[in-house]
């Protein structure tokens, strides 16, 4: 994962609420054993119609993805947060966001930004009104920023999280620096408890 | 100190106490498909790690896999790439595999608690976020993305931040013709699809005491559907009963040991929970979603809601927007609305209860004529034991398609697909836009509820139809 510190530019509004990760990805993308090219298949079933808001060239360039609440509920395909970043997402906004997107989010360095239901609100009127709004998220910090329209707030996020996205920290390498501790626990487990094959 | 079953089963697999960082845990058992699994086995490749304990995790092929022709290979070169990549892993990395065909193959869902692999007390993790159905056994069961995937299959363990513990109790009785999925769907009503956020459900009270293991688990199964992390029951006579006897259950002594342990898999009568709902199990009657979120639900007897009735504008938007999707007008009684296709599978309501449901209600009468229907056992183990009971030939007689099992029309990975426009009755899990397919407009109901459906034509009860 590559460390990430600030997300800075401009920003589409995605002005609905409960974007499912089926919407976000729909399950025929899902197929695919590769790790790139999601970025087409990115609310694919939307992308059709000509009012469709990544369709408006007003936003062509946005790192930014500011949705409604329940944001990326369903679920578990991270296909969901790599088509968000590789179609040139840093960060997504929402006031709400499904639980495990969120933490997919988080190992990719996709930043999950969750503010409350007013910030979310102010922002989407903003950029609809601003396409060229631009807009600030501090990981250290844990804030989102954007001064034109005097917006400043901050948002939640563990102190660990927030250590592997500066850091842009192997979480698997983090966990087998404890592999005394996991060959202990192995030691100390039931024998009852059911093997493969 | 008093704890919650769910900080029971957490402490118990406490490698390592976190201080300003999650906590690590190991994983008792982690079930692999092939949809979620690919890129986390490439991940090991690139970095050179080994699967640190192939003994506990097990594969199968459900999402792709064809529910006809099973004998032909599969016809979507993309799907068949899919399922091989996942074959190669699983030699390559020594893990056991079901394969299409295989009689121990089928939904990953279905086949670990029949298997006996899902045991009380344990943790278990997939790919796929319906993993709390596992929960069911008084397991500790999660969905997780791909990238932990990876992490369990290097290390058997996940770092967790500890959750939030949530008491959803149902009281009183069930009236006659509900299911567990009403239940749930009841649940999904009160909760809508946030409640649950950051929370292990646990599900409490006579009506959930009085479930069979299907109905325990068709409840689990959708705690992700409110958000929560995961939802389990503490496992008691009806649970052990289901585990005796079964491939991987413990035998002799140590089915005693095990059993020792079990009995104190249940909440302190002190404990106290983060959050708690309760419902009146007697008000709870058959169900139907009418929207596009399983949130979007109400009583089969109602009618298609206003948006106006939602005072949160971000709901009454949801609503609007769900009724255009749907082509459903506020206020039409929801038993006046025609039904093309109906979908009896998914790892909500796939196991042999849910068909013998079914084909209860099918029993000696028709389907409606034009309409499509698709019978799906969730197993290979499933399908042999309703074949022993004669069931496909029920579901024949009555004009319903008996299938091969899989994944199927719960979400469309497989040729099981609806058209745009189509409506469809389904026990699955998800009435998202598209889920079954472009365009495609599902409505969730118990299995019962899903067959009488096929032979009235429009949504309808068992009672409905004599």
């Amino acid at each position: 994962m590559e460390a990430v510190r600030i997300v800075q530019g401009t920003a589409v509004p995605l002005d609905r609420s409960d974007v499912d990760t089926d919407q976000i990805i729909p399950s025929d993308w899902l197929k695919r054993v590769e790790r790139t090219g999601f970025e087409k298949g990115l609310f694919s079933e939307w992308r059709d119609a000509k009012d469709f808001v990544l369709n408006d060239e007003r936003f062509a360039g946005a790192v930014i993805l500011i949705g409604g609440p329940n944001f990326g509920t369903g679920s578990s395909r991270e296909h969901a947060v790599w088509a968000i970043q590789q179609y040139g997402f840093a960060a997504v906004v929402s006031p709400r966001f499904g639980p495990i997107f969120r933490n997919n989010a988080t190992k990719n360095g996709l930043v999950p930004v969750e503010v409350s239901a007013a910030v979310g609100e102010s922002l989407l009127r903003a950029v609809e009104a601003d396409p060229a709004l631009e807009i600030t998220i501090d990981i250290d910090r844990r804030t989102i920023e954007a001064p034109a329209i005097g917006l400043e707030a901050s948002f939640p996020l563990d102190d660990a999280v927030r250590e592997r996205l500066l850091e842009g920290l192997d979480d698997i390498g983090l966990s087998l620096r404890h592999v005394e501790a996991i060959d202990d626990f192995e030691t100390r487990r039931p024998a009852w408890l059911p093997t493969a094959g | 100190m008093t704890r919650t079953l769910s900080e029971k089963v957490w402490d118990d697999h406490l490698v390592k106490v976190g201080e300003g960082e999650p906590d690590l845990l190991y994983i008792d058992l982690h079930l692999v498909h092939e949809v979620t699994s690919p890129q986390a086995f490439d991940g090991l490749r690139l970095t050179g790690r080994p699967v640190r304990r192939p003994d506990l995790t097990v594969a199968t092929e459900d999402h792709n896999v064809p529910t006809a022709d099973i004998d032909q290979p599969i016809a979507d070169p993309v799907s068949r790439i899919q399922v091989e990549t996942l074959r190669r892993n699983a030699d390559e990395f020594g893990i056991t595999l079901y394969p299409m065909g295989h009689t121990n193959q089928g939904i990953v869902h279905v086949i670990g608690p029949e298997l006996g692999l899902t045991q009380p007390g344990m943790t278990v993790v997939c790919g796929d976020s319906h993993t709390s159905t596992h929960g069911a056994f008084g397991a500790l069961a999660f969905g997780i993305g791909t990238s932990e995937v990876e992490h369990v299959l290097a290390t058997q363990t996940l770092p967790q931040t500890r959750p939030e513990t949530m008491s959803i109790t149902v009281d009183g009785e069930l009236p006659a013709g509900s299911t567990a999925k009403d239940v749930v769907l009841a649940i999904l009503g009160a909760t809508d699809t946030s409640g649950g956020i950051g929370a292990v459900a646990e599900f409490r009270g006579p009506v959930i005491e009085q479930l069979s293991m299907e109905g325990r688990m068709t409840v689990c199964n959708m705690s992700i559907e409110f958000g929560a992390k995961a939802g389990l029951i503490a496992p008691d006579d009806t649970t052990f009963a289901y585990l005796e006897g079964r491939p991987h259950s413990p035998a002799g002594s140590a089915w005693e040991a095990a059993l020792d342990h079990w009995r104190t898999l249940r909440t302190d009568p002190d404990a106290a929970f983060d959050r708690s709902i309760e419902l009146d199990g007697c008000a709870i009657g058959p169900h139907v979603t009418w929207g596009t979120n399983p949130g979007q639900v109400i009583q089969l007897t109602d009618v298609v809601p206003s948006p106006d009735r939602f005072d949160d504008p971000a709901q009454r938007d949801a609503a609007a927007r769900a009724l255009e999707y749907m082509g459903l007008d506020a206020g039409t009684p929801m038993r006046d609305v025609p039904v093309d296709t109906v979908f009896i599978g998914s790892c909500t309501n796939s196991r042999i209860e849910d068909l013998r449901a079914a084909a209860d209600v099918a029993r000696g009468r028709s389907v409606k004529q034009g309409m499509r229907t698709l019978v799906v056992p969730g197993s290979g183990q499933v399908k042999a034991q309703a074949e022993a009971e004669g069931l496909p030939e029920v579901f024949r007689a009555a004009g319903f398609d008996w299938r091969e099992p899989g994944c199927s029309m719960c979400l469309a990975m497989n040729p099981d697909k609806l058209a745009p426009g189509e409506r469809c009755a389904s026990t699955s899990n998800r009435n998202f836009e598209g889920r079954q397919g472009r365009g495609g407009r599902t409505h969730l109901v118990s299995p019962a509820v899903a067959a009488a459906t096929a032979i009235a034509g429009t949504f309808a009860t068992p009672t409905d139809l004599d």
